[in-house]
């Protein structure tokens, strides 16, 4: 076989632009996620010379590993040299070691209440079979490391929710009207740099007070901590969307008014999607400071989740509480940063592209 | 009665004159063409005809009933295009359709659409957004916009201004053929001297700003259709372009001439034009 294909070459280069453009195109994706270290590393894969992609490679890629390494042996030297009442501060190996601790735990007390429902549904059929009422109940056990991120994570996006739906009609109200405007502002301003800490006992005894009702459609010290989250996250949202709505090109107004838009025409079609890039930042901040806001209203009102279980081993005091405490912290940071992640692909996906 | 009609308007904005003594007649069915140097207030008097802006002194008048707010019926084609970032070429002209014809079914909106898009020649770019459109293209999106209101007349603010050279002659001769299909009532501004001349039924021509005023109206008696190579070679085209070079040399250089500071408008031409303001002065 020594004939030459001439359309061979074409086509084989024909195929090399179509994978660069893909990877050009994943790249905006890689960005948005936060992994655009992953761009140079296909381009040298797909056949580019790998001296160009060097320099990229090592700042994307080779000082934030670098950074991390550097972090975690300067830790390590240092946290056995600090003794406390529980023993020195573990070092990284220790708390991965309470990382993997915490996950057998989850795996063991899922295996026991796999276990405990499987023998009740056998007991359950032998009462169907001798003609009883088969008997449910729930299993008990204590609360996974898992269960209590779940519970966090709910918590922190029902209480943001209610934030959202709250601040982003009081928002445009805001920007839109210049009276709104001037009643909103001393609430946001008296209001907003209130702590959760503050917030908390008035929500919990109004919470009590007012849901009565034992529909078990929520928890009361769920519905505390989210309203807790929900009064100090609106403010970012209410400010950004506010401030959004006021700074519309005042071009575009113009034509909205030639064209005698109807209000909720205009906000539909005008107001809406030139804001959205801000309203974005704001549900952003508002996530970020909901996150923040969870952990210590949970601490300090005993409500389930993760910052529950660092009040817990806190009070414990055993050796291992440390470690423990430390992978709860590394958890609350790595979710934080995902849930801010999750904010910002949201917003690329709508907010129009020359904004950006 | 004239279908728009300024009566001794002037217009500041706080402490800040800009417009003064402006009486101004515009025509049913005729093309006007305002010229005059950059901040002299041009796209504010656009402003107080569309009803934008209100007159801090005088009234604007359409159709003999004072102008209280913009609406379709008079349509404007912004300066600097105006379009809604997030929405396609079709998506802005549709905003219009949707204005002026709620009550049409989807396949008849997208007709109208589709008939305003092809107007300005943007068929191929239906579904591009303002930024993957040239500046040429955003104009069109921009007067088909404004055309797709129905307007009963067109406020066109510098529409060619931002344009290369090129571009802009084309564009203006294809207005000029867009105005010509119907004879729709248009007040187009500029700084362009032969865009002037090859659109106006008349030339207003502005003095400097501040307190700026009507400063001369000629009237261009050419024959239509225009074309610029028609123009070129008709022989009175120079005489006219010269007209209207002398009065801008006239001002040039913030030059504010003996009677804008004074607040009477150059008696000979205005008087031509409107004896009724003069008579007022
Ligand atoms: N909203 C406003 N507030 C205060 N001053 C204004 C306002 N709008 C315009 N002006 C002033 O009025 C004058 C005329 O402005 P205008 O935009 O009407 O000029 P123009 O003739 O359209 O200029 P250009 O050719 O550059 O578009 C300028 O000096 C400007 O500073
Ligand atoms: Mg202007």
């Amino acid at each position: 076989m020594t004939t030459v294909d001439p359309n061979f070459d074409a086509d084989r280069e024909a195929r090399r632009e179509r994978r660069f453009a893909a990877i050009t195109k994943a790249d905006t994706w890689f960005r948005v996620l936060g992994l655009a270290w992953i761009t140079p590393l296909l381009r040298i894969g797909a056949g580019d010379n790998p001296r160009a992609h060097l320099g990229e490679i090592w700042r994307l890629l080779g000082v934030p590993v670098l950074a991390i390494l550097a972090f975690l042996a300067l830790w390590g030297t240092l946290a056995p040299q600090v003794q406390t009442s529980l023993g020195a501060i573990p070092g990284p190996a220790q708390v991965w070691e309470q990382a993997v601790g915490l996950n057998e735990d989850a795996v063991r007390t899922r295996e026991r209440a796999a276990d405990f429902y499987a023998r009740q549904d056998e007991r359950n059929a032998e009462r169907i079979a001798a003609g009883d009422e088969p008997r449910y109940r729930e299993f008990t056990g204590a609360p996974t490391f898992y269960s209590q991120i779940r519970t966090s994570i709910k918590t922190v996006f029902f209480g943001f929710l209610l934030a959202t739906v709250v601040a982003v009609p009081l928002g445009i109200a805001a920007g839109l009207s210049q009276t709104a405007n001037a009643a909103l502002n001393p609430l946001i301003q008296v209001f907003k740099p209130v702590s959760p800490l503050a917030w908390l006992p008035i929500v919990s005894i109004v919470v009590s007070a007012v849901y009565v009702t034992d529909d078990g459609w929520f928890e009361k010290s769920f519905l505390v901590s989210a309203i807790t989250v929900t009064l100090c996250s609106l403010w970012p949202t209410l400010i950004n969307t506010a401030l959004g709505v006021a700074s519309i090109d005042k071009d575009l107004v113009n034509v909205s008014k030639v064209l005698k838009m109807g209000t909720w025409s205009k906000i539909r079609k005008l107001v809406l999607p030139s804001a959205l890039p801000l309203i974005f930042t704001g549900l952003r901040l508002s996530l970020g400071v909901g996150w923040m806001v969870l952990i210590a209203a949970e601490m300090l009102a005993q409500n389930p989740g993760l910052g529950k279980f660092v009040w817990d081993e806190f009070q414990n005091g055993s050796s291992e509480s440390l470690g423990r405490i430390m992978v709860a912290v590394f958890t609350i940071g790595i979710i934080g940063f995902l849930l801010d992640r999750l904010m910002y692909t949201i917003q690329s996906l709508f907010t129009f592209t020359n904004n950006r | 009665m004239a279908f728009l009609d300024l009566k001794n308007v002037s217009k500041s904005y706080g402490d800040t004159p800009v417009l003064q003594g402006i009486d101004l007649a515009v025509e049913e069915g005729e093309f006007l063409v305002l010229l005059g140097f950059s901040g002299t207030g041009k796209t504010t008097l656009v402003n107080l005809m569309a009803g934008l802006e209100m007159p801090t002194k005088g009234e604007v008048l359409f159709k003999g009933r004072p102008v209280t707010e913009p609406g379709p019926e008079r349509g404007v084609i912004f300066q600097n295009y105006s379009l809604m970032p997030w929405l396609t070429v079709n998506g802005n002209v549709g905003l219009a359709v949707d204005t002026m014809f709620p009550e049409l079914s989807r396949a008849e909106r997208a007709a109208k659409v589709a008939h305003y898009v092809g107007m300005v020649g943007l068929s191929h770019a239906a579904g591009r957004r303002p930024a993957e459109l040239s500046g040429g293209m955003r104009q069109r999106v921009n007067v088909a916009r404004a055309l797709a209101m129905d307007p009963e007349m067109l406020l066109l603010d510098e529409p060619l201004s931002a344009l290369d050279a090129l571009t802009r002659g084309n564009l203006a001769e294809e207005i000029e053929k867009i105005w010509e299909a119907d004879k729709k009532t248009c007040v187009l501004i500029t700084n362009d001297v032969d865009e002037a001349i090859l659109l106006a039924d008349r030339v207003v021509m502005m003095t400097n700003g501040p307190r700026a005023t009507i400063g001369k109206i000629t009237e261009v008696g050419l024959p239509r259709p225009r074309t610029r190579k028609a123009l070129l070679e008709h022989p009175d085209y120079y005489a006219y372009r010269q007209e209207v070079l002398d009065f801008l040399e006239e001002y040039e250089h913030g030059n504010q001439s003996k009677h804008a500071s004074g607040a009477a408008p150059k008696p000979k031409a205005v008087a031509a034009e409107t004896p009724k303001a003069v008579a007022a002065e």
